[in-house]
């Protein structure tokens, strides 16, 4: 090992391994798979996509909202009499799909609360000041911190160390993965059309909200001009409100989805990245732009599964931010363009 | 909307007198102070206030962490506090600079140069501008494509780069060795004694006082006050105008000729020159390089150094950066506080909890963070910036005639 090898050596020696193979080989299974990521990612892009829209705010503590949505679900399965063990429950179609959704909406209300929590806390009294974006953007940093703190060291003290801790929860299974059908010779299975049909519905929702009620008009006058929405009669107040509840409403709903498809992910650190790619999502499909939300979020989730069976798993990650700075300096607005205010109905 | 006649013109906090006060002293009288209490900043390992030490890990290595932070944040606030461009990856540059110096010199890396013509006693000091150039490169690299973007957009990209260097170093196992991490990194043999077989800055010499935290404590002062000389000098000159005018309004600046993206590149460069020297240091001081040291967290409590001490202030960084390393240190291993009995353990442990309240807490009530940065008249030099504070300090002790319609 004494020469000094040269960049192109090491490369050679198999750095990075290219196995396009692999990519050809499983197309399909990547992209039903980049589908049911990219749907959770587009959820939670809607919470950053609006509060952007209408505060221009990385609402960066918005990766924690989810996190606790995921610890909310977990909380109403217990609640219910589950306790976590290694396989799954068995209680039969109907009840195991109220039982989700009692759980999703447990983590509706966690989520949605918080983020309220949050805005009421946080941003309210800086926005009251007049404060500059750094500003905000360094609170929700902080604000992050505690709550992942809070869930790592408080949480357990109040809740006898059922929740929260250091290390991740024990998997509460209520589903088990099983084939429904193939498409193109990949299989689908049932975890998979719940997120995705259940991630669509309610981004549709949320879209069909903003461009249809009057709430929605609201929002989106708010995100265009703010002075003269308030002229208009519209609460900037309240408006910024709704943007806040919407936002975890649906991180929360994505954590429960996320929490079926991994279900070992719920602890304290676990929304850091999931956040991260959420706004990534956002910021490709033009930070702003609802539609452009749930774009970016299905396109990230399957080009990076793309990257994961082109370069290897551990390059997943690095694929998903490599795709952001691109998309970025191809096109700064994202794919759509960035707007709430100007998103057509 | 105050008629009282008797109210000062121009009322002052006491921080701001004694920055008026400090800033009227002449330059060899400030010299005078100054030295003096630098010194004694740097005696402190050797000291150790009683109440000031740290009880369950050695001060000396606490203080040595702290030097380093320091000059994070220093260069930190180059790009946040002086260019205004928000940057959170930061750690991206410190890793960099710690791996460009263990890739050079750790005899376990596929690149190490003490093998052919690197003496193991010099590496260190060899790796140290190498891993100064790289990580400037690596600014640039980062910066071309990314600083035409604006604020929260640069924020995103700069985080995302934090995570692919820490990711990078992860799984570039053939070079990197991933999470084994390189070991046996190079350090400046100096003072070779009985005592001390290799060296004083040697992680093997545990002899207090003068443990090797302590003299790298030393060296990161010496390296504080000459990066302090340079970032001074350059706000002072046309670059820091610049940078104001970046940061106040980058339109503005551009239609006034300011050269936005040259100057923006610029403040990107040196910041991330002044990561990777104390990527640089840690690299030595610990001997040995992981990734998990570089997790974007990390990032985020550079951050809160810079905003907690005050961005665009040096010596407000400074202490940003002394409060977040000192204060989870000083808890650790303690069972009580001024007779007290507390968990020091705990308290330590729940250091992003309180970190965080604060930052949530002094956004709130402080945002200009600790020792606010002031502007300065940078136009016209020092004579005149001395006689406009003199005037002000004499404005503020008399009571002024009369004032009509309050002081703005």
């Amino acid at each position: 090992m004494s020469a000094v090898q040269t960049v192109g050596q090491v490369m050679a020696d198999g750095v990075i391994d290219f196995d396009i193979g692999s990519l050809g080989r499983n197309f399909w299974a990547l992209t039903i798979d980049g589908l049911t990521y990219g749907s959770i990612y587009a959820l939670v892009a809607v919470g950053y996509t609006l509060v952007y829209g209408v505060l221009r705010l990385i609402n960066f503590a918005h990766s924690e909202i989810f996190m606790l949505g995921m610890f909310g679900q977990y909380a109403v399965l217990m609640l219910l009499g589950f306790t976590p063990r290694g396989d799954a429950y068995d209680e039969g179609t109907v009840l195991t799909v109220v039982y989700l959704l009692l759980a999703m909406i447990g983590g509706m209300i966690v989520s949605g609360s918080a983020a309220v929590g949050l805005e009421r806390v946080a941003y309210r009294p800086l926005r009251k000041r007049g404060a500059p974006s750094l500003v905000f953007l360094i609170t929700a940093i902080g604000a992050s911190f505690v709550i992942q703190e809070f869930v790592h060291f408080i949480l357990p003290k109040l809740t006898n160390d059922k929740l929260g801790g250091v290390n991740a929860q024990q998997p509460i299974r209520l589903v088990v993965p099983s084939v429904q059908f193939s498409v193109f010779g990949a299989d689908v299975t049932n975890v998979e059309i719940v997120i995705v049909v259940a991630a669509i519905v309610l981004a549709v929702a949320t879209e069909r909200f903003v461009t249809l009620t009057k709430f929605g008009r609201g929002i989106r006058a708010v995100a265009q001009d703010p002075v003269t929405a308030t002229l208009m009669g519209v609460s900037r107040e309240r408006v910024i409100m709704l943007t806040f509840l919407i936002g975890g409403l649906l991180a929360g709903a994505a954590a429960m989805l996320y929490t079926l498809r991994v279900p070992s992910g719920i602890i304290y650190s676990g929304g850091f990245i999931l956040g991260i790619k959420a706004f990534s999502a956002a910021v490709l499909g033009g930070i702003g732009n609802l539609r452009g939300a749930l774009l970016g979020g299905l396109l990230l989730g399957v080009m990076e599964l793309y990257g994961q069976a082109l370069f290897g798993t551990e390059w997943r990650d690095v694929v998903a931010f490599v795709v952001l700075i691109l998309v970025l300096m191809i096109r700064p607005t994202g794919i759509l363009g960035e707007s709430l205010g100007r998103a057509r109905a | 909307m105050s008629t009282d006649s008797t109210r000062p013109a121009l009322q002052l906090s006491f921080s701001d007198k004694l920055r008026l006060w400090w800033d009227a002293l002449a330059r060899p009288t400030q010299w005078a102070v100054g030295v003096p209490f630098i010194i004694l900043i740097a005696l402190l390992p050797i000291i150790k206030p009683p109440l000031l030490t740290t009880v369950g890990t050695d001060f000396g290595s606490v203080l040595a962490q702290f030097g380093m932070f320091a000059l994070l944040a220093i260069g930190l606030n180059v790009v946040v506090g002086q260019a205004g461009l928000l940057d959170l990856g930061y750690v991206g540059f410190y890793a960099i600079g710690a791996y460009t110096v263990a890739l050079v010199t750790s005899p376990v890396s596929p690149w190490n140069l003490t093998d052919d013509w690197l003496a193991q006693d010099w590496a260190w000091l060899f790796a140290v501008p190498v891993a100064i150039a790289f990580t400037a490169v690596s600014g640039l690299i980062l910066g071309t494509p990314t600083l035409r973007l604006r604020g929260d957009y640069l924020a995103i990209v700069t985080l995302g780069f934090g995570e692919i260097v820490r990711l990078l170093a992860d799984n570039l196992t053939n070079i990197t060795r991933g999470g084994q991490g390189l070991t046996q990194v190079a350090y400046p043999v100096v003072g070779v004694s009985e005592e001390r077989p290799n060296g004083i800055f040697s992680a093997g010499n545990t002899i207090a006082p003068l443990n090797s935290g302590t003299w790298w404590f030393w060296l990161s002062i010496v390296l504080i006050i000459v990066v302090l000389l340079i970032v001074g000098n350059l706000e002072r000159s046309r670059v820091g105008r610049a940078w104001v005018a970046i940061r106040e309004d980058e339109d503005a600046a551009e239609i006034m000729g300011v050269p936005t993206f040259k100057f923006k590149l610029w403040a990107f460069i040196i910041g991330a020159s002044i990561g990777g020297l104390s990527g640089a240091l840690y690299a030595g001081q610990v001997q040995f390089v992981v990734p998990g040291s570089f997790n974007v967290i990390n990032s985020m409590l550079f951050l809160c150094a810079v905003v907690l001490g005050g961005q665009g202030n040096k010596l407000g960084v400074i202490l940003g950066a002394f409060i977040i390393v000192y204060l989870p240190n000083f808890f650790l291993g303690r069972t009580e506080l001024l007779g007290i009995p507390i968990n020091g353990d705990d308290i330590a442990d729940y250091k992003y909890l309180f970190f965080g309240i604060a930052l949530v807490v002094l956004m709130i009530f402080r945002p200009q963070g600790l020792i606010p940065a002031r502007q300065k008249l940078l136009a016209y030099g020092r004579p005149i910036y001395v006689a406009t504070r003199k005037a002000a300090l004499a404005l503020s002790r008399k009571p002024a005639v009369e004032t009509k319609g309050g002081a703005r």
